[in-house]
C-alpha cells in the first residue's frame, strides 16, 4: 500500500497529478501567512531595547537564511535519491528548487547587510558566518551554471548532483561557524532545545513568518516541478493528450 | 539491481566523507585565521602580532569608557571578564557602542599593549527584547550576570586549550 503510493508519487504523471490539488492550498497558505507575519512583525511587535527598529530586519532575515539552508539539503536529498535510485522526478524536482535557493540565500546576505550597517557599524566582514553564507551563494549558482551549460541531459543531471551533495558539507560549518570561531555575526537566537531568546510578542511572528516562507517553497517547488515535467515529458503520450498536441 | 543500488549508495557516502574529512582538515589547519578576532586573553598571552593589524573582540568594562571633550579620541578597554586589554580610538563610534557592549576592533597593536584603533565595531548578541523588558531586567540587576556566565566560559575554553598546546 505504502510502495505502491510512493511508487505513483515518483512516477511524474502521478505526480503531476497530485501536486495540482495541493500547489493551490500551499499558495494560499503561503500568501496568508507571510501577508500576516509581515503586518504583525512590522507594524505591531515591539522595538528592541538596543537596536529599536532596525531589529525588524530579523523577520525577513531569519527566515530566508532558514530556507536557503533548508532547500540546499532538500537538493542534497533529491540528488541523492537520483543517484541510487534513478528517480527522474528527484532531479526535476532538484532543478525547480535550485533558483528559489539562490534567491534567497541572496536575500539572507543583502538583508543581514543590510542590518549590519546599523548595528555592527559594516556591511561586510570576512567573518565565518558570513563567508560560509556566500560560499552557499555561489555554490547554488555552480549548480544552476552547471544545468544550464549542460541543458537537460542525463550528464547534467547527474554532474549538478554530484556536486550538489558535496557542497552539502557546507552546511554544518554554516549552522556552527558561531560556535566554533569567534566571529562578528551573534549564535543563533532559535534552537530546538532551549527557550527562544526573545519574548513571545518578538518570536511569534517571526515563527508565522517562518511557515510561511516555507509554504511559499514548497508551493514554488510544486510549480516549477510541473513545469519541469511538462518540458521533458513534451514527447510522451500523457503529455500530449494533456496539452492537446504531438501526433 | 539492489546490489548496484546499494554500491551507488556506498560510493557516495565514502564521496561524502573524503570531501567532509578534506574540509575538516583545511578548517583545522586555518583554524585561527578564521577567527575574526582576537580575545583579550590571547592578546596577553602575546598570541597576536605586534604592528600588524588585528581585531580584537570582547567586551567594552564597565566604566572604562573616557572620551576627550575637545575631539572624537575615545579610550576603553576591551575585556572578556579574565583580562582586559586598552583601546584607543578616533572617529565616529557605531550606534550599539556602550559599556558593557560586545565590539571588535580593528587596529595595530602597540608594544605598550595597548590597541591603536582604526575601526569600531559593535557585536549584539542573540537575546532581543522590548525596552520596557530590558529595564526591568537592569533594575533586578540581571543583565550582565548573563554577559559574565558566558564570559567565564570563553575564558575556560581558552585556558584549557592554551594549557593542550604547551602539554
Amino acid at each position: 500500500m505504502m510502495w505502491a503510493f510512493l511508487h505513483k508519487l515518483a512516477s511524474p504523471q502521478g505526480f503531476y497529478a497530485l501536486s495540482a490539488r495541493l500547489s493551490p492550498w500551499c499558495w494560499g497558505l503561503a500568501a496568508c501567512l507571510i501577508g500576516g507575519g509581515m503586518i504583525w512583525g512590522l507594524g505591531f511587535a515591539p522595538a528592541d531595547y538596543q537596536q529599536g527598529n532596525s531589529f525588524r530586519i530579523i523577520y525577513v532575515h531569519v527566515p530566508a537564511a532558514l530556507l536557503a539552508q533548508s532547500i540546499y539539503v532538500a537538493m542534497a536529498l533529491a540528488g541523492l535519491v537520483f543517484l541510487v535510485w534513478r528517480v527522474k522526478l528527484a532531479d526535476m524536482a532538484a532543478t525547480a528548487m535550485a533558483p528559489l535557493g539562490a534567491g534567497m540565500t541572496f536575500l539572507a546576505l543583502f538583508s543581514g547587510a543590510v542590518w549590519g550597517v546599523p548595528t555592527w557599524g559594516t556591511w561586510w566582514q570576512w567573518d565565518a558566518r558570513l563567508t560560509s553564507m556566500l560560499i552557499l551563494l555561489f555554490l547554488y549558482i555552480g549548480v544552476l551554471a552547471l544545468r544550464g551549460a549542460l541543458g537537460t541531459r542525463q550528464s547534467a543531471a547527474r554532474a549538478a548532483s554530484v556536486l550538489t551533495l558535496v557542497g552539502v558539507i557546507n552546511i554544518p560549518i554554516i549552522k556552527y561557524s558561531v560556535e566554533w570561531w569567534y566571529t562578528l555575526h551573534q549564535p543563533a537566537t532559535f534552537s530546538v532545545t532551549s527557550r527562544p531568546a526573545m519574548p513571545a510578542e518578538m518570536w511569534l511572528p517571526l515563527l508565522v513568518m517562518v511557515l510561511g516562507f516555507y509554504c511559499l517553497f514548497l508551493a514554488v517547488t510544486l510549480t516549477r516541478t510541473r513545469h519541469e515535467i511538462l518540458r521533458r515529458e513534451a514527447s510522451r503520450r500523457w503529455v500530449q493528450a494533456l496539452t492537446g498536441e504531438g501526433p | 539491481m539492489r546490489a548496484r543500488r546499494r554500491q551507488r549508495l556506498l560510493i557516495i557516502l565514502a564521496m561524502l566523507a573524503l570531501a567532509a574529512i578534506a574540509a575538516g582538515l583545511m578548517l583545522y589547519a586555518l583554524r585561527s585565521n578564521i577567527n575574526l578576532f582576537f580575545s583579550p586573553v590571547q592578546v596577553v598571552a602575546g598570541e597576536a602580532p605586534l604592528g600588524r593589524p588585528i581585531r580584537a573582540g570582547g567586551l567594552v568594562a564597565e566604566g572604562s569608557v573616557e572620551r576627550d571633550p575637545q575631539s572624537l579620541d575615545i579610550r576603553f578597554s576591551v575585556t572578556d571578564h579574565v583580562e582586559s586589554i586598552e583601546v584607543r580610538y578616533s572617529g565616529i563610534l557605531p550606534d550599539l557602542f556602550r559599556e558593557g557592549q560586545g565590539v571588535v576592533v580593528l587596529g595595530e597593536l602597540q608594544p605598550g599593549g595597548w590597541v591603536r584603533a582604526e575601526e569600531v565595531l559593535a557585536r549584539h548578541d542573540e537575546n532581543y527584547m522590548p525596552p520596557e523588558v530590558a529595564e526591568a531586567l537592569k533594575e533586578a540587576g540581571h543583565a550582565p550576570e548573563d554577559y559574565r556566565d558566558k564570559a567565564a566560559e570563553v575564558g575556560q575554553r581558552l585556558d584549557s586549550r592554551q594549557r593542550a598546546d604547551q602539554e
